[in-house]
């Protein structure tokens, strides 16, 4: 049989898809234990174990200087900023993404200006936001929406521009407004697609919190990096950055749920 | 006999390319208009200047004697050939929609006893056109015969003075096609209708029209394709009007 039409079972798909895994992995151990063999204090590629002892003290014995738990708290305070970045981000994307989508003259007004704020390297922002937002919590949320909200927004725009002709048509016939085929029209189908481009600004996301987190910062998982860097921690930095990966995933299965659950319509379970 | 729809020496010119010339055409209530040519004649053209989708160039169209909008509106129904339903809401909502639109300018959605009110007259249109076991699945969910019924089911809840088919049954298979045939014929002769069918399919034109009319190019030129624009070649009369074929019907009841 051709390779190109082999069907894949999901029992031999998941299978295949350990494989890669876990001959990484092993060959991360490998490498760890021939650098150990030779040099028993090798701090560049440490050992399973000493990465789970450090990331076992970082989780459950409290900092002798804040008293508090240092993974969960930096697990807290990440994620707290990533989903009010989110969140502000994708109301952005849907109220702004609908408007210039939906309405012709929106469009022709805004549309520039987003292309414009969305060419611009958000990362090259970040003096700006700390000098007028201050080293807070603000500028680092602000980040994140400054990154992510334009392709958002462009996305969800063209989506609903992109609705065939034939249903605004249509609505109009049965005679719907502006403001009735924005509602019922658009909006309905604008919201599976602002679960999906969501999705997708989850790694961009990561990465302006990480770098906004690298920069200034008291608590949070880029912060932790960092700040261990300067010792060569690698026992906490590759727990750490497989963490940050699994809340990716699990952040992306949670939207693909909730998408499935609340549009039924829009593919998958309809069918 | 009254005149429904009056075109007047209508042009649709797009720059130089020339769609429509000279075209003249008087549409009766209750009608069954055909309307067939060959690829590029200004069918869908003329389709879309009826529906107020756009402007014709020179030129007036009135409606009931009116002068109708370049805007599409609610006097006027139609269905395509596809994306004609909405695909986020079920049978039913897409049925009821034009209540909602109608009834609450702010929400588009109706509650209670008005809601109740429109779902019924909902479900009654959609076992008109025998969609009744169907009401709460997703258009992904249904064929496309079922879907076109659907659209049919949509535009009929506005009671259209003229509704617009833009080759409704082009995507079917045969034994469908047939039964939208029937369909569309019934719906015609009970509720008094004024429709307007373009359509590729010369057979459907003249088994369902009271009226086929063909659009072609009269004059060509050949270094020039687009210098002229398609008009009306043949108007045929075929059959009385949905009315008199009612009178009929019921006489030979009684």
């Amino acid at each position: 049989m051709r390779w190109v039409s082999r069907k894949i079972g999901r029992r031999e798909a998941a299978t295949l898809g350990t494989i890669p895994v876990v001959l990484l992995l092993l060959a991360y151990v490998v490498t760890a234990a021939v650098r150990h063999a030779a040099n028993p204090n090798d701090r560049i590629v440490p050992l399973p174990g000493a990465m789970a002892k450090a990331l076992w003290t970082l989780a459950t014995v409290p900092d002798p200087l804040s008293g508090s738990l240092l993974f969960w708290a930096d697990t807290a305070a990440s994620l707290e900023r990533l989903g009010l970045g989110l969140g502000i981000a994708m109301a952005m994307a849907f109220l702004v993404g609908l408007l210039l989508g939906a309405l012709p003259p929106a469009r022709a007004t805004f549309s520039p200006l987003v292309l414009g704020i969305a060419v611009i390297p958000p990362v090259a922002l970040l003096p700006i936001l700390f000098i007028m937002l201050g080293l807070g919590e603000t500028a680092k949320v602000a980040l994140i929406v400054i990154g992510v909200a334009p392709v958002m927004i462009r996305d969800l725009a063209g989506h609903v521009a992109a609705l065939p002709t034939e249903q605004i048509i249509k609505a109009q016939t049965l005679g719907a407004s502006s403001w009735q085929v924005i509602l019922r029209v658009a909006l309905p189908q604008a919201l599976p697609r602002l679960i999906e481009v969501t999705r997708l600004a989850i790694g961009p996301a990561f990465v302006f919190l990480i770098s906004a987190e690298a920069i200034a910062s008291d608590v949070g998982l880029g912060y932790r990096i960092f700040l261990v860097r300067r010792y060569l921690s690698m026992d906490v930095i590759i727990p750490y950055v497989a963490w940050i990966a699994l809340l990716s995933i699990l952040i992306d299965m949670a939207l693909v749920a909730t998408g499935r659950r609340l549009f039924p319509w829009a593919g998958g379970a309809a069918r | 006999m009254t005149t429904l729809l009056e075109i007047r020496n209508v042009w649709v010119e797009y720059g130089a390319h020339v769609v429509l010339e000279r075209l003249n055409l008087e549409i009766e209530a209750g009608a069954f208009v055909s309307i067939i040519g060959p690829s590029g004649a200004g069918k869908t053209s003329l389709l879309r200047l009826l529906l107020g989708q756009e402007a014709p160039a020179k030129g007036v169209i009135t409606l009931d004697g009116a002068p109708l909008a370049p805007e599409c509106g609610p006097d006027r129904g139609v269905v395509f050939q596809r994306y004609s339903v909405f695909p986020h809401l079920t049978a039913l909502g897409n049925v009821m929609i034009a209540r909602d639109f109608a009834g609450a300018p702010l929400l588009a959605r109706l509650f209670g006893a008005r809601r109740k009110a429109a779902r019924a007259e909902a479900l009654a249109m959609l076992a008109a056109v025998g969609l009744e076991g169907a009401a709460n699945q997703y258009p992904a969910q249904m064929s496309g015969g079922m879907q076109q019924r659907l659209a049919i089911a949509q535009a009929l809840m506005m009671q259209p003075r003229i509704l617009l088919l833009d080759e409704p049954f082009g995507a079917l298979d045969p034994g469908i096609r047939a039964d939208m045939h029937k369909l569309i014929a019934r719906l015609w002769r009970e509720q008094q209708l004024t429709i307007v069918m373009v359509t590729h399919d010369i057979r459907e034109a003249f088994t369902l029209g009271t009226r086929v009319i063909a659009l072609d190019k009269q004059r060509q030129d050949p270094h020039e394709p687009n210098r002229y624009g398609a008009t009306i070649t043949y108007d045929l009369k075929l059959r009385p009007k949905a009315d008199e074929v009612a009178e009929e019907t019921e006489g030979a009841a009684a």
